[in-house]
């Protein structure tokens, strides 16, 4: 072509694309493509803080308004990352505050964020916006006052199961009384009382509130004013749902729900008085999402409130639904796509409730559109996991807890290779998979044959040798990330699909068959490679080369080694090197 | 035992890449259902198609001299170490340390040059071994099913996040506090008057005595028995007491409250429950009378002689007309 569009009206046509991979694959067509595309791209999508430097970020997109940065792996959710490992925020906040003064958006998952920090993103940008933080820590109540005194246009806060150093609930105070712009709000993390009249006053002025997420220390008797002064809620997390029995109360909170007409989604429900449930029955019927994860109400109460709820979508649960819950469920709630249920007595070594596999099958049997399911059993069997794959075979997000590690098929005694393989082959769209129960190199074979889409592997104490690995590495074209504790996994499959982790997000194996000599030849030939040993016996270079580590930390970059490891993290460069710590 | 064996013979002989004839794919017996595949057939597993990286990794080895040097110093270090490593990795409890330190085991005896003929042979070989170690795992089953007792608790497993960990007691007043700062604190205020406070810190109520102008307030989450209670609120009363009542007293000359719980003393312990009723203390469990009240009373075990004397059958009106003063 001799000639091309003019850029202004490529920039018009590429603002439509907001997917990272279509504008990633838009920024490769050609030189000119890729300038105009790196100027007016606004979003953008870090999977790993370390895989990519602020300052690499800044130099390609200078017009960035809206960032999304994930930090530490996974399995940190349960407490298998040591602390201190990294993830701090701080240094793309410095960054950013310099080079992109419209930034609008900030979101964040894992990672630690300080007092520091959160003064610095309300004083810097203007016209900030949305600040989520998902499972993040290191940051106080204090941070928080920091956000709602200085962020004019503040829609969202949101602070999803981060862990906060609650001083006090003085911080929503800090609001102040000209703020009307806040859309969505949630504290549910958070401890400490906030002020109640602070609280209702806030709520009732900014008129497009649409989600707030109450903490446990809001009281069931607050919650009928603060409806009221937002009627147009979609979305709602109670505080404690309990307070002595009292008729006026209930129908205080009865005539509140009623006026919520919008509400499409509950959740909170601490503490809960069954009594006062019947209050919530006329939102019920235009619920699509319902949280009952922290209620510890029995079966027969689950029972009766999801009978009325037959628009649900999304349910999360604690496992006192039983199986006669979960078929209530099956028959009532046909529109259900994720359902996610959680153990109430985890360290309990006799079943506490009646929950079985059964209840998963029906489920699976009777919710055509199921598509991602979190369960936690106690038993399992590969008859049971067949018939879901078979009458699932739309699952896109299968992840089954077996709770006592290396279960057997409870009814065989076999390992439940058979099960998890029907599941890969039938659900030709599974995109995250998590295993439990005794599982054999067998199960990885069929999930490397079969699992082409997976995008994310969870593997806990499975396997029988490096075979297993290699299957997996070799075999699944799409993956991503990779988690493994507890396997039987070695250096002869990460040497041999060492190139395979070039192509993925990132790679955890903790207690597993890994040598230190393996890391560093992995870590000399793949420069684009961090190798990173996770050892808190001290130097790996003071053990023999054959020992094994007891974790690592695999992922690529493009930013080279980092240099906040803490002194239990030894990078392996690219001479095989770990360096020496300075005491 | 039978496991070790499987392992020791499961070498992983890696072909290296375009060597087509060693590539040898996953040969199905039969199929066209799903559930046939997944029989307990012995089938021919997979060799391991190689990917390029590890001969490119092994041919580095072989050519850079240096590093060739590197190479046999760490296998020559492998090789007298290898005992020593293997009681070391049973120590940290991996039990599957057995597989690698005998493949360093097998590489002590070959040299650098036979390293790279070695993965060019031997498809049978490999192809046997696994064969052999799948038809062992067959009956793996019933070795390594698990005992159902209970296990010793594992960091991390089963994988739930920390705040759901104890959903379960959370139910009751008390609230379990996570290891780092953060405390949750159901409230249970009324709404007509803030009788009791369940701050982060404790269960106040209200506690007043006859013939005492000023009221107390005592933490009931600081006890955990009616004794407890009893005599803690004997404590706070004794130096308060009205100085003319002479009643009681023992040989040190101080005034002890005694009996509140049996009606024997010269004081009763009432107190008002959730629903407003004034009851005696001591009929409930501990936990359940916790919950529920919302103030408590010392009253002249006199004035409620009466009620005594004419039993439990007496209404709640009757009750409350012979206590109020």
């Amino acid at each position: 072509m001799a000639y091309s569009f003019p850029e202004e009206v490529l920039e018009y046509v590429f603002s439509f694309i907001n997917s990272d991979k279509d504008r990633n694959a838009v920024s490769l067509v050609c030189k000119s493509w890729y300038e105009i595309e790196r100027w007016c791209r606004r979003r953008i999508f870090i999977g790993n803080c370390y895989a990519v430097s602020p300052g690499i970020m800044i130099r390609r997109f200078p017009e960035i308004r809206s960032v999304e940065i994930k930090g530490k792996p996974h399995f940190a959710d349960f407490n298998l990352v040591p602390e201190g490992w990294g993830g701090y925020v701080y240094p793309w906040v410095i960054a950013m505050s310099r080079a992109y003064p419209w930034l609008e958006e900030i979101r964040l998952k894992r990672m630690v964020v300080s007092d520091e920090c959160l003064e610095l993103i309300s004083k810097s940008f203007k016209n900030f916006k949305v600040l989520v933080m998902s499972s993040c820590e290191g940051f106080s109540t204090d941070g928080l006052a920091s956000v709602a005194a200085n962020c004019r246009n503040l829609k969202e806060l949101d602070l999803r199961e981060s862990e906060v150093e609650d001083l006090s609930g003085h911080w929503l105070s800090h609001f102040p009384d000209t703020c009307t712009s806040l859309v969505s709000l949630n504290i549910a993390c958070l401890g400490s009382e906030v002020s109640f009249s602070a609280l209702e006053r806030l709520v009732s002025r900014c008129p497009n509130l649409r989600m707030l997420q109450l903490n446990r220390a809001v009281p069931l008797e607050k919650l009928p004013n603060l409806l009221r002064g937002a009627p147009q809620l979609a979305e709602l997390g109670t505080g404690a749902y309990s307070a002595e029995l009292r008729p006026e109360l209930l129908s205080s909170l009865l005539d509140a729900f009623t006026g919520c007409k919008k509400l499409k989604g509950l959740s909170g429900f601490w503490d809960v008085v069954p009594a006062y449930l019947p209050a919530i029955y006329p939102v019920c019927h235009g619920l699509t999402s319902l949280n009952l994860s922290y209620a510890t109400i029995q079966s027969p109460d689950i029972s009766k409130l999801i009978s009325q709820c037959q628009n649900l979508q999304r349910l999360w649960v604690l496992d006192y639904i039983e199986d006669g819950g979960l078929d209530i469920l099956a028959t009532t709630c046909k529109n259900l796509e994720e359902l996610r249920v959680f153990p109430s007595d985890p360290y309990g070594v006799e079943q506490n409730v009646s929950l079985t596999e059964q209840g998963l099958v029906s489920v699976s049997e009777g919710c055509p559109k199921l598509q991602s399911v979190l369960y936690f059993c106690r038993r399992m069997s590969n008859a049971s996991l067949v018939t879901i794959a078979q009458n699932r075979p739309n699952l896109i997000r299968f992840r089954l807890c077996i709770i006592e590690a290396r279960a057997t098929d409870y009814l065989t005694l076999e390992p439940l290779d058979a099960g998890f393989g029907a599941i890969v082959e039938n659900c030709r769209e599974l995109r995250r998979l998590s295993l439990s129960g005794l599982l054999t190199d067998r199960v990885f074979e069929y999930i490397g044959k079969h699992a082409k889409k997976l995008e994310m592997l969870s593997i806990a104490f499975a396997g029988d040798g490096d075979l297993g690995l290699h299957h997996v590495l070799s075999g699944c074209e799409s993956l991503r990330k990779l988690e493994i504790r507890d396997s039987p996994f070695g250096d002869k499959a990460l040497l041999a699909n060492a190139a395979k982790l070039e192509t993925m997000r990132s790679l955890w194996m903790s207690s597993c068959s890994v040598s230190y000599g393996a890391c560093k030849l992995l870590g000399q030939r793949l420069p684009r490679l961090n190798v990173e040993v996770i050892d808190e016996r001290g130097t790996p270079e003071s053990r023999p080369e054959s020992c094994h580590i007891e974790k690592l930390y695999i992922y690529r970059t493009v930013a080279g080694r980092r240099f906040d490891t803490p002194d239990f993290i030894w990078t392996v460069d690219e001479e095989g090197n770990a360096p020496l710590r300075i005491a | 035992m039978e496991e070790g064996f499987a392992r020791n013979e499961l070498e992983l002989r890696l072909a290296p890449p375009g060597d087509q004839e060693l590539n040898l794919t996953h040969t199905k017996t039969t199929t066209n259902t799903t559930k046939h595949i997944f029989q307990e057939k012995d089938h021919n597993p997979s060799l391991l198609s190689l990917g390029n990286s590890y001969s490119t990794i092994i041919s580095h080895t072989t050519c850079s001299g240096s590093k060739r040097v590197l190479e046999n110093s760490w296998l020559n270090e492998s090789q007298t170490q290898t005992h020593k490593f293997s009681s070391l990795d049973t120590l940290n409890g991996t039990p599957w340390s057995s597989s690698c330190s005998k493949y360093y085991d097998q590489q002590k005896d070959m040299k650098k040059e036979s390293l790279v003929a070695e993965l060019q042979n031997t498809t049978e070989k490999q192809q046997a071994f696994l064969t052999d170690a799948s038809a062992v795992k067959n009956t793996d089953g019933p070795n390594t099913s698990q005992k159902r007792t209970a296990p010793a608790p594992v960091v991390g497993w089963p994988p739930i996040r920390s705040f759901r960990k104890n959903i379960a007691s959370n139910n009751s007043t008390k609230v379990k506090v996570e290891p780092k700062e953060q405390k949750l604190a159901p409230p249970l205020k009324s709404a007509n008057e803030k009788q009791v406070e369940n701050s982060c810190n404790g269960l106040f109520v209200k506690i007043n005595m006859d013939g005492v102008p000023i009221g107390r307030k005592v933490d009931l989450k600081a006890y955990d028995s009616y004794e407890k209670l009893s005599s803690s609120v004997d404590e706070l009363f004794r130096a308060q007491r009205d100085p003319s009542d002479e009643k009681i007293q023992n040989d040190e000359g101080d005034k002890l409250i005694t009996g509140l719980l049996d009606g024997r003393g010269e004081y009763t312990l009432v107190y008002e429950d959730n629903e407003g009723d004034r009851m005696l203390v001591g009929d409930v469990p501990w936990h359940m009378f916790v919950s529920a009240v919302k103030r408590l009373r010392v009253l002249k075990s006199s004035d409620l002689s009466s009620l005594f004397a004419d039993g439990r059958k007496q209404g709640k009106n009757r009750t409350e007309t012979a206590v109020i003063q």
